[in-house]
């Protein structure tokens, strides 16, 4: 990849200099900026070839970075040396120390307002914010400081997203998401633990071809990501309607590939792409592996009972009562599974338009 | 202002104290504080674990069969690594037995994860601390291609190869925007490498980014994913199908090929690319020696990939275990996990209290109550930390011993303890890499030597994979089919209560989680960590961990620039999310915040 500017590419595209101001002007409305910014994305786009990312790392495990390097397409090496200049990251620059610190510096006074910001992990409340503790002082500090500048925030995993494993109960530190700290910014959310890799990058991708941010669902995730349940494009999908069911590890069903659900698997209830991009470069995903999916991408899935137990009465979802009865692909449950099934989808959706809202003052 | 510290030499803390916060290239967060005497030499070192997250609290109360599923949470590199030693610990417990190709599969995600992990490591996280990479545009292709061909058959070699890598990495470079490269130690004087060297490991560099996301396949296709991918209590979630409808659902030839072909294709990369390229940068540095701390005086290992299903002995574990102490390697002495007087944790320089500071507790008995408190030297506060003051609490890490002793553990103990023991697999390689090098055994107990044996590790582990491949083939080709054991699925199976152990060596070294299930649900967990192990603070009697040890008498060339500090830590791979831990009461009342 070249490593002209955007403005250099698009005037070698025959585009005029007032079309690329408006495509400037049209980039900060639809990233939520005000007007007064057109001048900076110009000379942004105008000077600067790659756009700088400042990736932070809160509590976390790095799964999320690890995930990130293992895309394939495009590969990772590909979007640091080529796609966007990865400025800031603990975990893979060269640098160390003040050196380090001094780059946050660096990048926001001369990138003020122009700059991505990449959060993996969140920021603990608890003990004056010193469960996690960066160049001396309190990662929540770093964070707002880092933000208050930035021209985007992309929370990368569960952690980010909504809390994960560190929020779970009792959630001794106070982790909280990225949103409940940072107000001022469009923030894109982009669950699971790790989130897939692909859809990382794409996500990425998706910012720098589009110039704005992807549409998003009321929860703040990608709609092109995020938008279905794996359970509605799971290849297993045919088992479930028809009411084959593993019913016990390594079972005749478990070596046929029937339908995870009666294993506590969460597709039904989870929204992600593991079930049609799959995980590393397609080669599979939990349920094509034999285990149920544990909706990692969902808010509090670490809090909703055992991995293992499907719940009969979920209030999106009145087919699992019937789970149970349909058994083991008892010819007379076929019929009354695929009805049950459509009642339910139908009743979920309803539910959805609705918007069951989080309640917003509770703890995550 | 000096002071004898009981297992290392004078600790002085009266030169320049150089601070390296956040110290990258690690796994979470980690402050590295050291004394300097008039020659730059680090005569003090503190090192502090700067995050905890409490998973231990968290998984009280829980579904002990979900247990695998948090704990693997505690860290996302070693990915799996905390899962396969959870469900150790469950089954344990619960007194399960697991079907032999479980065990197979197991040990292939444990090794898939040595193989990709330590090759991550050495390129990603570790190289740039010997490896210039604004010294590579300086390089002529022609020479790192003749380089690369006396050293290795690997067939990406030509100097056209090298020309197109140097290219991209001048355009990038020249762009003014350095990315993960900007702002680091380029020039430094203890960078040694010839520019056609440094041209070489930039090359394989970017080559192992995009390698190592192949060798995890192996885990996507028994695991669903990576990272993260599945385990299960009782065996392996994948069903195998070779012969019958259905087939595609679960594991068949095709996935059996296709673990099959990555593990060539690792073992080639390994050998040809890795193990080459350790052996050409170590050969510039031979006479850095420093970093070796604690590696010939005091090493740990508690063995892992276990031989025959179901038998947790020592003999069993083709990673041997044991421990070594007061540097005599004539003696492997034998460790018991459940002997409360062998691993304890102390508490004195952590953010925790005790009720009596003085004692350690072994991890059955373990309380865990925050108490983040600076000492009374500190300089600056909780708004920003200039200085810690190592004479009180100074950091979220326990510090765990065995029977008293601070260890070093990960692959260079576990290699010293193979040597130890004259067992011919981890004897003969490290003799072969010596005289290679022409140095003495004595250079083992070095920062370089820590990433050597690292690397031989990967080796191993690889032809290991090779190894349990087949064995599975065989095992499927004699009829076995069986992943999992269901007779104690249900806890209604399980008795009122029940305590366990599992480990593992994970690739930092050795790593335990202690279980305890009462009425079917997890009452107490703990797990001690390797980096809690090799980062620990000091304990009541003043030893020092192992990474203060390794930093001790390591020269700085320019103190301003802390390359030299980075070699030493890095050899270890840190990794500081698995090692803050907590459990205990922590009923603290949680602060409701207001939101937009």
């Amino acid at each position: 990849m070249s490593t002209e500017s955007f403005y250099a590419a698009m005037r070698r595209q025959g585009i005029s200099r007032r079309a690329f101001l408006k495509f400037c002007s049209l980039t900060a409305a639809s990233l939520g900026l005000a007007q007064n910014l057109v001048g900076q994305i110009a000379e942004a786009l105008e000077t600067k070839p790659r756009i700088p990312v400042l990736w932070l790392h809160g509590l976390e495990c790095t799964c999320c970075s690890e995930s990130f390097i293992r895309s394939a397409h495009p590969l990772a090496s590909d979007v640091v040396l080529s796609m966007i200049s990865l400025d800031y990251t603990d975990t893979l620059m060269a640098a160390a120390g003040h050196q380090a610190e001094a780059i946050l510096d660096q990048i926001g006074e001369k990138h003020k307002g122009r700059y991505l910001l990449a959060v993996e992990g969140n920021p603990p409340l608890a003990q004056d914010g010193m469960s996690c503790i960066v160049g001396g002082r309190p990662f929540l500090e770093q964070l707002r400081e880092v933000a208050s500048d930035c021209l985007a925030v992309v929370a990368w995993g569960s952690c980010a997203s909504f809390g994960c494993v560190q929020a779970a109960h009792p959630n001794p530190t106070q982790a909280v998401p990225v949103d409940r700290v940072i107000h001022d910014k469009p923030i894109i959310k982009v669950p699971g633990c790790p989130p897939i890799a692909e859809v990382m990058t794409s996500v990425i991708v998706y910012l720098l071809t589009f110039e704005r941010l992807p549409e998003l669902d009321r929860q703040g995730r990608p709609k092109m990501f995020y938008g279905q349940r794996i359970h509605d494009k799971c290849y297993r999908r045919p088992h479930f309607d028809a009411g084959q069911f593993v019913e016990s590890w390594d079972d005749e069903g478990a070596r046929k590939g029937y339908c995870l659900y009666k294993m506590g698997c969460k597709g039904p209830t989870t929204y992600n792409a593991c079930s049609t991009v799959r995980w590393n470069a397609g080669v599979s995903f939990p349920i094509q592996s034999g285990h149920g999916c544990i909706g990692c991408s969902e808010r509090d899935f670490w809090d909703k009972g055992s991995f293992y137990q499907h719940v009969t009465d979920t209030r999106v979802f009145g087919i699992e009562a019937n789970a149970d009865t349909v058994g083991i692909a008892a010819a007379a449950g076929v019929g009354t599974a695929i009805a049950v099934h459509a009642v339910a989808s139908a009743i979920h959706r309803g539910k959805q338009r609705a918007g069951v809202q989080h309640s917003e003052g509770e703890q995550v | 202002m000096s002071s004898q510290i009981a297992n290392s030499a004078q600790l002085d803390r009266s030169g320049q104290r150089i601070v390296v916060d956040p110290v990258t290239r690690i796994e979470g967060h980690l402050r590295c504080e050291v004394n300097l005497d008039e020659n730059n030499v680090i005569r003090n070192a503190v090192s502090s674990g700067t995050m905890w997250r409490g998973l231990e609290i968290i998984l009280r109360g829980r579904d002990p069969r979900d247990a695998w599923a948090f704990t693997q949470r505690i860290c996302g590199v070693c990915t799996g690594t905390h899962a396969l030693t959870s469900v150790r610990a469950v089954e344990n417990a619960l007194g399960i037995q697991i079907p032999e190709n479980a065990h197979i599969i197991r040990n292939i995600i444990q090794l898939t994860l040595y193989a990709q992990d330590h090759l991550v490591h050495f390129y990603h996280l570790h190289a740039l601390d010997w490896v210039d990479v604004v010294s590579a545009l300086k390089a002529d292709p022609k020479g790192t291609s003749e380089i690369a061909q006396k050293i290795s058959d690997w067939p990406l070699s030509s100097p056209g190869y090298f020309r197109d890598i140097q290219d991209r990495v001048r355009r990038f470079v020249e762009s003014g925007q350095l990315g993960p490269f900007s702002n680091a130690y380029w020039g430094h004087p203890a960078y040694r490498l010839p520019p056609e060297v440094n041209l070489l490991a930039v090359a394989h560099y970017l080559e192992a980014l995009d390698f190592q996301k192949e060798i995890v396949k192996i885990h996507t296709i028994y695991g669903g994913k990576n990272p993260h991918p599945n385990w299960l209590v009782g065996g392996v979630p994948c069903a195998i199908n070779i012969h019958d409808t259905g087939a595609v659902g679960a594991v068949n030839m095709e996935r059996l090929n296709l673990v099959g072909s990555i593990i060539e294709r690792t073992i080639e990369f390994i050998d040809k690319v890795y193990l080459p390229d350790l052996m050409a940068i170590a050969s510039f540095y031979k006479d850095w020696i420093y970093g070796g701390g604690l590696s010939s005086r005091a090493v740990l290992s508690y063995g892992d990939i276990p031989d025959r299903a179901n038998d947790d002995s020592a003999e069993n574990q083709l990673l041997p275990r044991g421990a070594i102490i007061n540097g005599n390697l004539n003696e492997v002495h034998k460790v018991d996990l459940r002997n409360p007087n062998e691993i304890r944790e102390f508490v004195t320089h952590s953010w925790y209290s005790y009720t009596d500071e003085s004692k350690g507790l072994h991890p059955w008995e373990g309380v865990t109550e925050p108490n983040f408190v600076l000492g009374p030297n500190t300089r600056g506060d909780k708004t920003r930390i200039e200085a810690l003051d190592e004479g009180a609490k100074y950091s979220w890490l326990k510090a765990p011993r065995w029977r008293g002793h601070a260890m070093e553990v990960g692959p260079l103990a576990r290699w010293v303890i193979g040597y130890a023991k004259g067992i011919p697999e981890f004897k003969e390689p490290v003799d072969k890499t010596l005289t290679d090098l022409g140095l003495p055994v004595s250079a083992l107990f070095s920062a370089l030597g820590r990433t050597a044996a690292r690397g031989l590790e990967a080796s191993w582990a690889a032809h290991k994979l090779r190894a349990f491949h087949q064995r599975l083939i065989a095992n499927l080709k004699a009829g076995n089919t069986a992943t999992a054991n269901t007779d104690k699925w249900d806890p209604k199976t399980w008795p009122k209560t029940a305590k366990g152990v599992g480990t593992t060596e994970a690739p930092r070294g050795a790593l335990g989680h202690w279980v305890v299930i009462e009425n079917g649900k997890i009452a107490n967990y703990q797990a001690v960590v390797p980096t809690t192990w090799n980062g620990s603070p000091r304990d009541p009697k003043g030893n020092i961990g192992a990474f203060e040890a390794a930093l001790l008498g390591t020269p700085l060339a320019i103190p301003d620039q802390p390359l030299e500090i980075l070699r030493v830590l890095h050899s270890f791979d840190p990794c500081l999310a698995c090692s803050t831990h907590l459990m205990g009461p922590g009923g603290e009342e949680l602060i409701r915040v207001r939101v937009r």
